[in-house]
């Protein structure tokens, strides 16, 4: 039988406020436990929330860059639940009246077919603290530093149909996140999650089949599998006959498979109702239009810009905007250098495979873009070949000198002077007599060989055109 | 509608009560008649009512976003039943 596939994507994002959501405690990363948790982030009797303008800012900030409608008029409700690191009892988030209503976001895929994919909604939640399970003389230890803290829970439509539209789906939404300033949204650490909801149907079925969830994944990489595995696992039970149970499972990135959690059936019954303890949050047209007025330059915009700009391909444009940070480096490195396409190159596959290789952010790179620049403006003045530039660009790792002192004292400068030139020309002719014969005799391909030696005689340096030029001229 | 008493458990659960059995028929009947009373609101006709959040009239108001608060946690520990290490410590708990 022939199967499709439906995935939603429910995705927290950490807003980075200074202060957490109803409380003055500090948000700050990596405090010591507990130090960060007021009498209200500890649900100390008697004491009550106070909303943050800035939360409140970030989550119609998102909401407005995916064209979503704002909920003018937002409600936050108790969600009811027992577990220790959540010392109220109950999240405060948004049931029925969230922030951020329908969007959509658009992805490309990699034929370079784009699909647009809904966005159902975005609220504001605080976060539960964290639990750590190991010894504490059997009992189990609670840091409140996290607990409160802003989320922004963006729930997608269910119109995903495959892993690999899931991960550009999450790409395109990390990268608008990080376009907007909102959140850091780095998996790896926490302030980005992402919960998946999998079902499969026999194609042609309008019903949804039985859905599992797939909790608290952290890369990128590992949604595409836990999604692979858990399609696979669906499939062979349904083909077995069997029926799928409604549940939470765990990807287990080692066995590369998902094992079941806990069965939601008990679990489920959070009996929401509105929180008493805060008022509706009213925001009016002018607010939203302030909000507006202030989004940055979005990565579909600037690509688009960038294409026309700079003329480049879509795609080589898509790759240089994919994160603000290396947009603005290339900007540098263009505008410098004054040769966008040769930037480009630099950028999209040197730079960004030195950083892939490494395993580096951007900021981590030792090569800023005004010596990228430098680089590509000797290469385009001709002081070096584009294949010294790759010697040059490598000693640039590892020496903070300036591109010029690096070719000088490396002696890297291409050879321009003809004089010279000619030397290596001479040598080479009369080193290979078969070859120049067979060029006479009208094979013409036969002078990539010899430009080869005489690029290998002046160590890269000889200037490749001129070599080619003096070749055909001697050998006439 | 009449709720039975395993539901009447089922919800104590969920809210961590212990409800006994000779308490639980009790709990079963008044539970019943508040939701025989939600049955008579509901019959109302609400059609131009606008779904009401709050009981008071006014909206929210907003906090800038700055830390103002500071690190309590010697005191606040003095509270708790145990601690470790700045970590409250509770009964083993697993998922």
């Amino acid at each position: 039988m022939e199967w499709e596939t439906v995935i939603g994507l429910e995705v927290h994002v950490s807003l980075s406020t200074k202060s957490k959501l109803f409380s003055g405690s500090s948000t700050e990363f990596g405090a010591d436990p507990n130090t960060q948790a007021s009498i209200f982030d500890c649900a100390l009797p008697g004491t009550l929330p106070v909303f943050n303008e800035e939360a409140l800012r970030m989550a119609v900030r998102f909401g407005v860059a995916i064209g979503a409608e704002i909920g003018k008029r937002s409600v936050f409700d108790r969600k009811n639940y027992f577990y220790p690191d959540l010392p109220k009892g109950y999240q405060v988030t948004q049931l029925d009246f969230p922030t951020v209503g329908k969007g959509a976001l658009t992805v490309t895929l990699s034929d370079g077919s784009e699909k647009v994919i809904g966005v159902t909604r975005a609220h504001i939640e605080e976060n539960a603290g964290k639990s750590l399970h190991e010894e504490f003389h059997g009992m189990s230890g609670i840091d409140l530093n996290r607990a409160g803290e802003p989320l922004l829970e963006i729930v997608s439509e269910p119109e995903i149909t495959s892993a690999e539209e899931a991960v550009a789906y999450l790409k395109k939404l990390h990268t608008i996140i990080r376009y907007l300033d909102i959140s850091d949204a780095i998996m790896a650490q926490g302030s980005m999650r992402c919960d998946v909801n999998v079902s499969i149907r026999p194609v042609g079925d309008t019903e949804l089949g039985t859905r599992t969830e797939i909790k608290n994944i952290n890369s990128f990489r590992f949604v595409e599998k836990a999604i692979i595995s858990e399609v696979q696992r669906q499939q062979e039970i349904l083909e077995d006959g069997g029926r799928i149970i409604q549940e939470t499972r765990r990807y287990n990135a080692d066995k590369d498979e998902t094992t079941s959690m806990r069965s939601k059936e008990v679990a489920n019954d959070y009996r929401y109702f509105p929180e008493p303890d805060l008022l509706p949050v009213v925001i009016d047209d002018e607010y939203i239009a302030a909000v507006k007025a202030q989004l940055p330059e979005l990565p579909d915009a600037r690509r688009s810009r960038f294409a026309e700009e700079y003329a480049l391909s879509e795609y080589d444009a898509g790759v240089l905007v994919s994160s603000r940070e290396l947009a603005e480096y290339y900007e540098i490195v263009a505008s410098q250098s004054g040769d966008a396409k040769l930037a480009a190159n630099w950028v999209s596959q040197d730079l960004l495979g030195l950083l892939n290789k490494n395993n580096w952010e951007l900021a981590d790179s030792p090569i800023q873009a005004e010596r990228l620049a430098m680089l590509i403006t000797r290469i385009k003045d001709n002081t070096i070949s584009g294949k010294i530039a790759k010697t040059v660009f490598e000693t640039m790792l590892e020496d903070e000198s300036d591109v010029d002192t690096i070719i000088e004292n490396k002696g890297l400068k291409q050879v321009t002077d003809s004089g010279e030139i000619e030397k290596f020309v001479d040598e080479v002719i009369s080193n290979n007599p078969d070859q120049v014969q067979q060029y006479k005799d009208g094979k013409q391909q036969v002078i990539g060989f010899l430009v080869g030696q005489c690029m290998q005689l002046s160590k890269g340096k000889a200037n490749p055109a001129q070599v080619n030029e003096l070749l055909r001229e001697k050998m006439q | 509608m009449a709720l039975d008493k395993s539901e009447v458990e089922k919800i104590a659960h969920l809210a961590r009560l212990h409800v006994s059995d000779s308490e639980a028929e009790e709990v079963t009947t008044r539970i019943t008649d508040i939701l025989a009373l939600i049955d008579q609101m509901q019959s109302v006709d609400t059609e131009s009512v606008e779904p009401l959040a709050h009981p008071l009239d006014v909206v929210q108001r907003l906090r800038i976003d700055e830390v103002t608060e500071e690190n309590q946690r010697e005191s606040l520990q003095k509270l708790a039943p145990a601690s470790e290490d700045g970590l409250y410590l509770v009964p083993k708990v697993l998922e």
